[in-house]
């Protein structure tokens, strides 16, 4: 009877090891192939049954970098990275602030803001992109990163709740322990609060940091044809547009890749911030 | 019925029952809603009528400089010792005025017309002579106007705060107290008025970006700007006629609206809980005891996630596309599957290409559910399996009675908010079909797009601002009912302080 049960369990976990095993694959196989084809030297017209390529090469990544005249990728990536950097810090300094007034501060009409502010956060930022890009114009800022850098950053004060969520826990006998012994609140927040909520400060700058790399809409919008302001996400994309895709196709595996790498080391690095900031979100609703 | 017998159902029975209570007590709610929405109307104008009433009184008891206080901002507070505060709100009084006259004035004064100058040349009828008028641009009077109506709300709340500072001041000077230098006045910022220090620049940057844009994209749903009325020229109100478009008067333009809300709504309820139903199997099949290397299985799918999506969505575009770089098809080519030359259209067939986002977001939408499923999967008392295994409960009977019904009271809320933002999936249909094929039966959409895809070809390829404007507000109302709704229900905000 044992025996047999054991038997049964190893039977139901084999197929589970070859089914999990071919769904992996399943899942990662156009990743591996976009990689390999960053690597093909023949020309990609011609057969693509295969995934390995026959002749290896870097030249689609020194291309990439050399041959700016038609597609500038070096000045595309250098342009992302500037926003995100701005727009990371501008996003971080205003969702901790106002996460952590809403969750330790009691002042008149508080309920007021977070109704408020959870209503306007639910409006998708995309909704008022054409009001958004007069806005911009009337400032005469079209077609440049600090558009995009303002347009990122500026309403990023909406996300609040996860932080809020987490700030939450952090027991309020530090504060009352801190203002007895005359802290104020703003050497509270400082010293005190900040210290404690690693975890949080990490998942927001991180966060805020990879928005503008996988960004496209709002960027697409602001820069019109302005080439030498596109972002990464434009720059890829337009790399696939009719015209472009015969000769460009090859550069653009490269291209992906480059971007693909940092970005997913970065995620891989805060999955555990990301899974709680979902879960708890969710327990604590 | 009693709470014993509701307890006794199963899930399928507990949801139509609370459907129809739903209906039930639909009336009811109704006549609710609207004596909340009268009793709100009444409270704020008692609440005016009160503030009123204050202002007033504090005039008729405030001495000399709090009377000139009502004209002159910051006078009142000068005069009692806070000289730097006092010239602050007289700068903010002057700076608004010079504001309103010299720039706002010349374009809120056109606000109802939206202006009417249309001809940039002409003739003065006395002289003869030809005179260069400055045509009218419609859409920076309507701009420019909400702008300045936000200076003044802005503008009014500073005057408010300009009168209690007087009438506080005077308190204490009747009552002998000591009044605060700057010093101590800038002090209490980071103290006891920590919030004001702190949600003063987030509120700006959200008013200028967030607030202005949506209010000015609102008041476009009611102005007739589409491509017959070009940019820098004329346009005017026209009420609820965008609306009535959408609905009834436009044949062509109520279909389009009624086909791509059938398709939005079947995108996101297929999408969503496919997504969630595949993504918890996976879970389950990763997290069961007895199977090693579940952070290497777990990674393997995250992968997935962890490339920004743009990259990967262009990836499966140029995969399943009918072009010669087609993989798909030329796999299939050479597998034999289809002949020499033929192609399968995955993404220019209507149906085909409806199915093939469906497959796609798949891919891209399970390893987010098995990320977050796993974390609770593991979070589920080991006690309650131990005792259903006791109670001879099968594999199956404790996945359906124990491991289902955790998740969804968990995931409930997460799973609206994903069923939202499936709504809003730009990025997976513009990316992979971008809206097609195109149907010449719709207006100016494709089989494959969703109300906001179509929002953006309207504004970015057709020029149909006001159109595309009305289906934003639409979008908008739904979603935010369904999360309010969300949010209600997980009641969050009642237990808030549970942790402090």
């Amino acid at each position: 009877m044992i025996k047999s049960y054991k038997l049964r369990r190893n039977i139901s976990n084999a197929i589970i090891y070859v089914l999990l095993t071919v769904l992996c694959i399943i899942w990662i196989l156009p990743l591996v192939w976009l990689i390999m084809t960053s690597f093909r030297g023949e020309d990609v017209v011609y057969l693509n049954n295969y995934i390995i390529p026959h002749e290896w090469t870097f030249d689609n990544y020194i291309k990439l970098f050399t041959d700016t005249t038609v597609v500038n990728y070096p000045r595309w990536f250098l342009n992302t990275f500037i926003v995100a950097c701005f727009a990371c810090v501008i996003s971080t300094i205003s969702v901790l602030m106002v996460s952590y007034t809403f969750s330790r501060l009691r002042f008149k009409s508080r309920k007021k803001f977070i109704n408020i502010g959870f209503i306007l956060g639910m409006f998708p930022g995309f909704l008022t992109m054409v009001a958004i890009y007069y806005v911009l114009k009337a400032m005469n800022l079209t077609q440049n990163l600090i558009a995009l850098i303002i347009v990122y950053s500026a309403g990023a004060g909406l996300n609040f709740a996860i932080s809020k969520g987490f700030f939450d826990t952090i027991p309020r006998a530090l504060d009352e322990a801190a203002t007895i012994d005359g802290a104020t609140k703003n050497q509270i927040f400082w010293r005190i609060i900040l210290p404690m909520s690693k975890p949080i400060v990490v998942y927001t700058v991180l966060t805020s940091f990879t928005g503008p790399w996988a960004d496209f809409i709002l960027a697409k919008i602001i820069m019109g044809d302005a080439r030498d302001n596109y972002t990464i996400a434009l720059g890829l994309w337009q790399m696939l547009q009719k015209e472009y895709i015969n000769d460009y196709f090859l550069m653009f595996c490269a291209g992906a890749v480059l971007v693909a790498v940092p970005i997913t080391a970065l995620f891989l690095k805060m999955q555990k911030y990301y899974v709680e900031g979902v879960t708890g979100g969710a327990v604590k609703g | 019925m009693d709470f014993i017998s509701y307890a006794q159902m199963n899930g399928f029975q507990k949801f139509f029952y609370n459907l129809g209570q739903f209906f039930v007590h639909l009336p009811h709610n109704i006549v609710r809603l609207l004596k909340f929405i009268g009793r709100a109307i009444v409270g704020f104008f008692v609440g005016i009528g009160r503030a009123f009433k204050f202002y007033g009184l504090s005039f008729v008891k405030g001495d000399w400089s709090t009377k000139i206080s009502y004209l002159i901002m910051g006078f009142g507070i000068m005069v009692k010792g806070q000289i730097v505060k006092g010239l602050v709100f007289l700068a903010v009084e002057a700076a608004y005025f010079a504001f309103m006259i010299g720039f706002a004035w010349q374009y809120l004064s056109k606000f109802l017309t939206l202006g009417d100058v249309i001809s940039a040349g002409g003739m003065d009828p006395v002289t003869g002579m030809p005179v260069v008028a400055q045509q009218d641009d419609s859409m920076l009077i309507l701009l420019y106007s909400v702008m300045a109506l936000f200076v003044t709300v802005l503008f009014l709340m500073l005057y408010i705060l300009n009168i209690k500072v007087n009438v506080a001041l005077q308190e204490r000077r009747k009552n002998g107290e000591k009044i605060n230098s700057l010093r101590e006045d800038l002090s209490t910022l980071l103290d006891q008025r920590y919030h004001v220090t702190m949600l003063s620049l987030p509120t700006i940057l959200i008013c200028l970006f967030t607030v202005l844009p949506m209010i000015f994209m609102i008041l476009i749903a009611f102005t007739n700007f589409d491509r017959f009325h070009p940019m820098g020229g004329l346009f005017d109100w026209i009420g609820f006629g965008n609306f009535a478009d959408v609905f009834f008067n436009n044949p062509k333009k109520a279909f389009t609206f009624q086909t791509l809300v059938g398709w939005t709504l079947c995108w996101a309820i297929i999408a969503t809980i496919s997504c969630y139903i595949v993504g918890v199997i996976f879970a389950l099949m990763i997290n069961k005891k007895g199977i090693k290397g579940k952070s290497i299985f777990r990674t393997m799918f995250v992968m997935t996630v962890a490339v920004p999506q743009f990259v990967t969505l262009l990836l499966m575009s140029q995969i399943l596309s009918d072009n010669v770089n087609g993989v798909a098809n030329i796999l299939l080519r050479s597998i034999g599957v289809i002949g020499e030359g033929d192609f399968v259209k995955f993404l220019t067939d209507p149906w085909l290409a409806k199915i093939f986002v469906l497959i796609v977001n798949l891919w891209i939408g399970v390893p987010f559910t098995i990320l977050s499923a796993s974390g609770i999967l593991m979070n589920i008392p080991e006690e309650l399996y131990e005792s259903a295994k006791i109670d001879g409960a099968g594999p199956v009977t404790t996945f359906v009675k124990i491991t289902m019904p955790y998740m969804l009271f968990v995931m409930t809320p997460a799973l609206i908010q994903q069923f939202i933002g499936n709504i809003n999936n730009f990025n997976v249909i513009y990316f992979l079909t971008a809206g097609g094929p195109n149907n010449p039966e719709l207006y100016n959409a494709g089989d494959t797009d969703l109300l906001v895809t179509w929002l953006f070809n309207l504004t970015t390829s057709y020029n149909d601002y006001s159109l595309a404007a009305t289906i934003g507000i639409l979008v908008f109302i739904f979603c935010a009912t369904l999360s309010l709704i969300t949010f209600n229900m997980t009641k969050s905000s009642k237990n808030e302080e549970e942790f402090s």
